[in-house]
């Protein structure tokens, strides 16, 4: 699962100075205007380039670092079928992360590099693992409702240029469905369930509601930025396009059980656009560098595995090997 | 209680318990690909426990599976000491999962030739999953032992020497273990512990390591009768929080 595809302001700035050779560059694009899929070795501007680094590593982080907050219910899941539900699902969370760190991979950047960039907070995860799991409510409301915004995401994105990236979408698109339907399945069943769980589960919602709201990112549809990306089909869909997209799919559905939102502004005009009060940008941002409520723990935790497995990764790992670039 | 429940069981709570320690690693293995083999392992064997509670329930007209794998008390659960131990080392896990899955493989092995043709029958099917799992501890031991450098020799020695007593523990007789081996349900512990000893011997010697000699260990005994180490209360507690929150929910 994955969300956002925020760019800091500082990196904006720097990239406005890369220039390309005209000539490759009207090639390039009159490939992506064509539907053509750009391959590992073909010729792309380095911001593209850049850019889908940054995008597709992000997004592997985001499976690893998301496995964390569901994990953590593994052995507290209250059946069998959900305990197997749940270690299928985060199994496959991390499936995802390998998939997605080998298609950045063919962009140049190694596992180890990205690994390490997490570790020190120079690469980024979305910001909605930063919050904790409660209570078996949140893992409800994580695989229903931040896997379909996930799946909103993915499902543009996996149209994208880049081939490597865009195969590995799809794959991983036809597989965030089940999760949904498992994370429908248990939030359903709370809905449905006692006082209790009912209770437990309004109270996970309104904790997730502003997360996911933050979740596509700020307003980028005015972003200059934006539209080269888009140009490039790097960025499939403007935030708040995706964003409009999974109000007008999932909030009715949540209506429907007979739960609420903790924002009476929150409703769709007759243009089917979704209105919300203001989530507290600033809130996102300060998450985003660093200062969330579990941003310094999941780092911890990955960085304990990083250390304490220190000793196989070298026993396995043969010290006169060459990185060679993966072809796909 | 009869002596095939008793079997079942054992069988049951061993791969529920060990499937739940085992799944505490998830998302923190060592690398990606092991993370997620170590995860499909312990999807595997809380699979085997949920069928072998099943059976208790479809074949004895016991309580449903969720009621005998979550909600029983400590003392009724006759898995071994081995599946219990929290670990935070993967040596131990490895090791433990080597010592284990040998262990299921030759177990259900044996079962494939019961007297009692609904387990035969589930014991082929679930040998040709374990089949990998057995597979995975080999390359592991091999990668770490043999072909492994000085630290990670002397870390999987290190786990193996403490392992061991447990591993011993899993093949504790059960207290209507003549009725079985007389009807021809199961061979019994003996037996499965000798052909065991001759295999993992085997194996640890091929990767560079050696196992303990057997007569200088004390085996950890008392699972199979219901005596536990103190590990295994906080896992039921911890297993168990949700449901306990409220009792008549259903999940």
């Amino acid at each position: 699962m994955y969300g956002g595809g925020y760019i800091p302001e500082e990196e904006k700035r720097k990239q406005q100075h890369m220039e390309e050779d005209p000539a490759k560059l009207a090639e390039f694009e009159a490939r992506i205007d064509n539907g053509e899929k750009i391959e590992p070795h073909d010729w792309m501007p380095a911001e593209y380039r850049k850019q889908l680094i940054r995008m597709i590593e992000q997004h592997a982080h985001s499976e690893i670092i998301g496995s964390l907050p569901e994990g953590t219910w593994i052995t507290r899941a209250p059946s069998f079928k959900r305990k197997m539900a749940l270690i299928a699902k985060v199994q496959d969370e991390i499936g995802h992360g390998q998939l997605l760190y080998n298609a950045a991979e063919t962009l140049g950047k190694s596992r180890e590099q990205m690994m390490q960039d997490l570790l020190t907070g120079k690469s980024k995860y979305s910001n909605v693992f930063n919050y904790p799991a409660k209570t078996w409510a949140d893992v409800a409301v994580i695989g229903f409702l931040i896997d379909a915004a996930a799946i909103v995401n993915q499902v543009a994105n996996s149209k994208g240029s880049y081939g490597p990236y865009s195969r590995a979408l799809e794959r991983i698109c036809y597989e965030e469905s089940f999760h949904l339907k498992q994370g429908h399945d248990a939030f359903v069943a709370l809905a449905t369930g006692t006082e209790s769980q009912r209770a437990m589960l309004q109270d996970a919602v309104n904790r997730w509601y502003r997360p996911i709201i933050h979740f596509f990112g700020p307003s980028d549809k005015d972003s200059v930025h934006t539209g080269k990306l888009m140009r490039w089909k790097v960025k499939m869909m403007t935030n708040d396009a995706m964003r409009n997209q999974f109000l007008s799919s999932y909030v009715p559905k949540v209506w429907e059980l007979g739960l609420s939102f903790p924002d009476p502004k929150l409703h769709k005009d007759d243009n089917g656009e979704w209105h919300f009060s203001d989530p507290n940008w600033d809130e996102f941002y300060q998450v985003i560098k660093g200062n969330g409520p579990c941003n310094a723990e999941r780092l911890a935790v990955r960085s304990w595995v990083e250390t304490q497995h220190k000793w196989i990764r070298e026993a396995l790992f043969n010290p006169n090997a060459k990185y060679t670039l993966p072809l796909s | 209680m009869e002596a095939t429940q008793e079997l079942l069981f054992k069988i049951a709570d061993d791969a529920l318990i060990m499937g739940h320690t085992d799944s505490t690693w998830t998302g923190l293995g060592p690398t990606l690909e092991e993370d997620i083999a170590f995860s499909s392992m312990s999807q595997d064997k809380i699979g085997h426990a949920w069928n072998l509670y099943q059976m208790l329930h479809d074949k004895f007209g016991l309580a449903d599976a969720d009621t005998l794998g979550f909600k029983r008390e400590e003392k009724e659960y006759k898995c071994s000491h081995l599946t219990e131990v929290p670990t935070q080392d993967y040596a131990y896990a490895l090791v433990r999962q080597f010592f284990f899955d040998h262990g299921q493989f030759m177990r259900f092995s044996a079962l494939k030739n019961s007297s009692i043709e609904w387990l035969a029958d589930f014991s082929r099917k679930v040998t040709s999953e374990i089949k990998y799992h057995t597979l995975h501890g080999d390359t592991w031991l091999k990668k770490l032992g043999a072909q492994g450098n000085e630290e990670s020799k002397a870390r999987m020695q290190s786990a193996i020497n403490e392992v061991f007593p447990l591993a011993l523990g899993y093949f504790e007789e059960g207290p209507r273990e003549a009725e079985l081996i007389e009807k021809n349900i199961f061979i019994g512990e003996k037996a499965l512990q000798e052909a065991w000893l001759e295999k993992v011997g085997d194996l640890v010697a091929q990767y560079g390591l050696t196992l303990p000699e057997g007569n200088t260990v004390d085996p950890s005994l008392g699972g199979r009768n219901g005596y536990h180490t103190e590990h295994l209360q906080p896992l039921l507690a911890e297993m168990t929080e949700v449901t306990a929150s409220d009792p008549e929910a259903t999940w």
